[in-house]
């Protein structure tokens, strides 16, 4: 059974590639007038976009099965859950305005993300006590439903910008969006980084003193940039940390972070080098299509579906299950703060839009904003900031 | 300021922009624009009206949108600076002092800062729990001054309207159709068949659907009021209880803030996944994290006192019932929770000690001692006894040659004993602790001989009463629906109109989703010959681009 389902979910990633390309087909067979091959493309995309989200669920429920709990109770099950749900919440608006550019865009970040999460152990984990609730199932299915609801306002805002932002003069929006570029191929880097050492098997441990005075032992699976406090090397004739960090720093985290840092920025020199223009002003052409007055609208709408999904999921389920598992609905714990950072984010989205008249520009760049605050609850509060949350 | 009569007749309170009735602009300002806005319907909002005292300016700045998109976002940036460092709950520390130590010591001179701030403990802080108070009131003083004027005026509103109304929608049209009245008669039947709720005057129509949707955000504000009253109710006496207990296995102790209700352990029972259970799913996870924990609980028996029953009286006590408290699984009485929260294993319970001759190891009997409630003396026979002089439970050493206990819980117990033999009936005395003995008045010919440790688990649990639930609870379900009712549907109207000069207007407004008003406008073309409309802020949009804006 768990064989099956990792097949699934490989069979699922293969999938989603493909049918960005044949998005990317559609797209730029609409320059010339054979409108008939720029629908057939079309429709072979989602189709081929389908078929890998029924293969996505197919992981899901194996997994669910051989597990006996919701696939949703540490880091890699959950990321992948929500890129399955970007995909699903991506079909869903397919069906509404049938616009393929939005395809195009909102595979490859399901990709990305998937991608991201395999970087996590895989393995099944039993559940500790404070997951054995049937709140686990409901409250995050239902917040990663409501994330991904969200994370396609992100896709339309960023379409929104490739189409509207000059990429031949100089200004503040194009800096930015070339930002984000960089960024999104930073998490490329970190994927780069993990499986290229991974692949080399790079394994070294060191001792060291954490910050209550214990001595600890520390395995990396990167070559140390920065060492543990006061770290001695256990395994033989592997490189020596460059730079010792004091007891409060995880260096392990660091030195990923920093991998993925270097080998990001080489690909992103690469890109440069090799396509010779912005990567923004690279995909431009691809937004050609895209109608601006419609993807404003899609990002408007899918705020307004994701919106009461995530409050129900995110914060009342969360409550409700707070308060039967930790004895108290809210503690200040951070994720919980930042998912009400999300939500106040996402409120005053709303409040501006609708009684400041924020649309276009300015709604494109909250959407992205608020797509970065999603993925900072889930990749830095899980990683740097440790609370009850962190079980991966 | 005085009430505005309209050219209709309608009697306008002051500060309608536009008339209530037939929807004539009443001012020049309103007149002069293109388009009218349609948000509150140009009703009389007492923030645009009055500006004069001090209560009209306080109540302009709460209702202002923009003031509440900025108390949001102060909100929102105070609330994440909380979270870079561990908040005071947190930490394993209680008093003042060594919470500050403990900033210091793990992140040095910027945890210092932290704390010094304040922002150790930013959520309790008074400034951060009054900017919640602001948007509270906020939220009260904007949905008051919007949906009372709002309300007024949408159910007022006639199904005529006055052409300079019709005109400034961003939908409209005019044109001249041959047999007008036939056409909105058609028109009347599409729409009423597409679930509109259609009014007819004469060659007036006005189709609307959806107006609820109009209420949402009011609504969901109201549950969100709701929400916060409940939540400042827990500062009243008797809505809140939030207490910690220590519960030993076989101890019976009063579960604090209750009325006489007692807590007795039975067992602790802490659990791990072994491989044997389910090697082939879970062995991986296993191998690398080591043990996961499987099940924290405590098999408790909860016992109700007489009337009037306080802690240390175990007599007539009645029992209640038995349950098993895991994580996820509290146990519930009257409004009280009692949570698993904590435990620790194998805490020393009692010792058995032997008094014997240190040279021929003869024994005089042996003795336990309950380590939670030791006897002053324990009789061994006829004439040996041990006295206990002094206890200390967390024995950590001598100060100026006075022995010192850290806490209550017996972590290291020490004894100060007197030994009493036929040999010696006026007593040896002798400092007893774990592995060693000290004898400060001089060499001892008895000594107390270690026998036996007994240990037992201690539960931590929590004991919970909170009455505002059920408030909250309403809060967030009015809220949900609020939001549910002003996203997911929404307020549209379509206006038919054939003037006395023949011409027929069409008009129409919603308040979001201008693509499916647009989609119902074509679906009525199709059967009733109407004139084309346009967009017009579409229009605006693209002229503004021609000029360069």
């Amino acid at each position: 059974m768990v064989e099956v389902s990792s097949t699934l979910l490989f069979i699922a990633f293969i999938a989603y590639l493909v049918a960005t390309f044949l998005f990317g087909g559609a797209v730029k067979s609409s320059s010339s007038k054979a409108s008939k091959s720029y629908e057939r493309w079309g429709k072979l995309a989602i189709t081929v976009t389908i078929i890998g989200f029924l293969s996505n669920i197919g992981y899901f429920i194996t997994r669910w099965i051989a597990a006996g709990h919701a696939p949703v109770s540490n880091l890699f099950e959950f990321t992948t859950a929500f890129g399955m749900l970007v995909v699903g919440a991506f079909i869903l608006i397919y069906f509404i305005y049938r616009i393929t550019a939005l395809g195009l865009f909102a595979l490859p970040i399901a990709i990305i993300i998937i991608g991201y999460a395999s970087m996590f152990p895989k393995e099944i984990t039993p559940l500790i006590p404070a997951l054995k609730s049937y709140w686990l199932t409901v409250h995050v299915i239902t917040a990663a439903l409501g994330e991904a609801i969200l994370a396609i306002s992100a896709v339309a805002g960023l379409i929104y910008l490739l189409k509207n932002i000059d990429m031949t003069k100089k200004s503040k929006q194009r800096f930015w969006i070339e930002a984000v570029m960089y960024v999104v191929v930073l998490v490329l880097g970190f994927i780069v980084a993990t499986t290229s050492f991974t692949l080399a098997g790079y394994k070294a441990e060191f001792n060291y003193v954490n910050k209550e005075e214990q001595v600890l032992t520390m395995e990396y699976h990167m070559p140390p940039i920065f060492g543990m406090n006061e770290s001695e090397a256990i395994t033989e004739n592997r490189m020596q940390p460059l730079m010792e960090m004091p007891p409060l720093v995880n260096a392990k985290k660091l030195t990923v972070v920093t991998w993925s840092v270097i080998f990001g920025t080489i690909l992103y020199i690469l890109l440069r080098l090799i396509l010779r223009k912005r990567i923004a002003a690279v995909l431009q052409p691809f937004t050609k299509k895209a109608n601006s007055q419609f993807m404003d609208e899609i990002g408007y709408r899918s705020v307004l579906i994701g919106f009461p999904v995530f409050t129900l999921g995110a914060l009342i389920f969360a409550m409700i299950w707070a308060h039967e598992a930790w004895s108290r609905f809210w503690g200040w714990d951070p994720k919980e703060v930042w998912a009400l950072i999300t939500w106040l984010f996402y409120a005053a989205f709303l409040h501006l839009r609708l009684s400041k008249g924020w649309e276009g520009k300015k709604s494109a760049w909250l959407a992205l904003i608020g797509f970065i605050i999603i993925m900072f609850n889930l990749v830095a509060v899980n990683l740097i900031i440790a609370g009850l949350h962190s079980y991966a | 300021m005085d009430k505005i009569v309209c050219t209709c007749g309608n009697v306008n309170p002051a500060g309608t922009l536009l008339c209530e009735s037939c929807g004539r602009p009443l001012n020049k300002e309103t007149a002069d624009k293109k388009l009218v806005d349609m948000r509150y319907e140009g009703s009389a909002r007492r923030s645009q009206t009055y500006n004069k005292t001090i209560i009209d300016k306080v109540w302009n700045f709460f209702s202002s949108v923009k003031v509440g998109v900025w108390l949001i976002v102060l909100i929102l940036v105070a609330a994440s600076i909380g979270t870079i460092l561990p908040q005071v709950f947190y930490v394993p520390a209680t008093t003042e002092e060594d919470i500050a130590a403990y900033y210091e010591r793990i992140y040095g001179t910027f945890g210092t800062l932290y704390y010094k701030l304040g922002l150790s403990d930013l959520y309790s802080s008074w400034w951060f729990q009054g900017l919640i108070g602001m948007l509270g009131i906020s939220l009260i003083i904007a949905s008051l001054d919007r949906v009372i004027p709002l309300y007024k005026s949408l159910k007022k509103q006639k199904t005529k309207r006055h052409f300079s109304f019709l005109k400034r929608q961003r939908i409209y049209g005019i044109g001249n159709i041959e047999n007008g009245e036939e056409s909105i008669s058609k028109a009347e039947e599409k729409l009423k068949t597409m679930r509109y709720n259609v009014k007819r005057e004469g060659n007036a129509l006005l189709a609307e659907r959806g107006r609820f949707s109009r209420w949402g955000p009011y609504i969901n504000h109201l549950g969100l009021i709701l929400f916060l009253f409940g939540v400042m109710l827990r500062a009243l006496p008797g809505f809140y209880v939030d207490e910690t207990m220590w519960l030993r296995e076989g101890e019976t102790l009063y579960i604090p803030k209750t009325d006489g209700y007692f807590l007795e352990s039975k067992e602790f029972i802490y659990e791990t996944y072994s491989k044997e259970e389910s090697e082939e799913v879970f062995g991986d996870a296993i191998d690398r994290v080591g043990t996961i924990a499987k099940n924290y609980q405590t098999n408790v028996v909860l016992h109700k006192g007489p009337e009037g029953a306080v802690a240390g009286h175990l007599e007539d006590l009645t029992f209640e019932k038995e349950a098993a408290i895991q994580v996820n699984k509290p146990l519930k009485f009257d409004n009280f929770s009692v949570f698993q929260m904590d435990f620790r294993l194998d805490e020393l319970a009692s010792m058995t000690f032997q008094l014997q001759d240190k040279e021929t190891a003869e024994s005089f009997g042996e003795f336990t001692i309950n380590l939670a409630d030791p006897k002053p003396v324990y009789e061994l026979s006829d004439d040996a006894k041990v006295e206990i002089l002094d206890y200390y439970a967390d024995f950590t050493g001598f100060e100026d040659g006075v022995p010192q206990s850290q806490s209550p819980l017996p972590n290291n117990p020490a004894f100060l004993v007197k030994m009493y033999t036929p040999e010696f009936p006026k007593g040896e005395t002798s400092f007893v602790m774990i592995k060693e003995t000290l004898e400060p008045l001089g060499e001892n010919q008895h000594k107390l001989a270690f026998q036996s440790v007994e240990t037992r688990d201690v539960s931590g649990l929590t004991v919970r009463k909170d009455l505002t639930l059920p408030i909250l609870m309403l809060g967030g379900l009015i809220f949900m629906i609020g939001v549910a009712q002003g996203s997911y549907w929404n307020h549209r109207r379509i206006w038919i109109q054939q003037l006395e000069d023949g011409q027929v207007v069409v008009a129409a407004h919603t308040n979001k989703n201008w693509l499916s008003i647009k989609r119902d406008m074509d679906a009525v073309s199709e059967v009733a010959n109407l004139p084309k409309y346009e967009d017009q802020q579409d229009e605006d949009s693209k002229a503004e681009k021609e000029e360069g804006v």
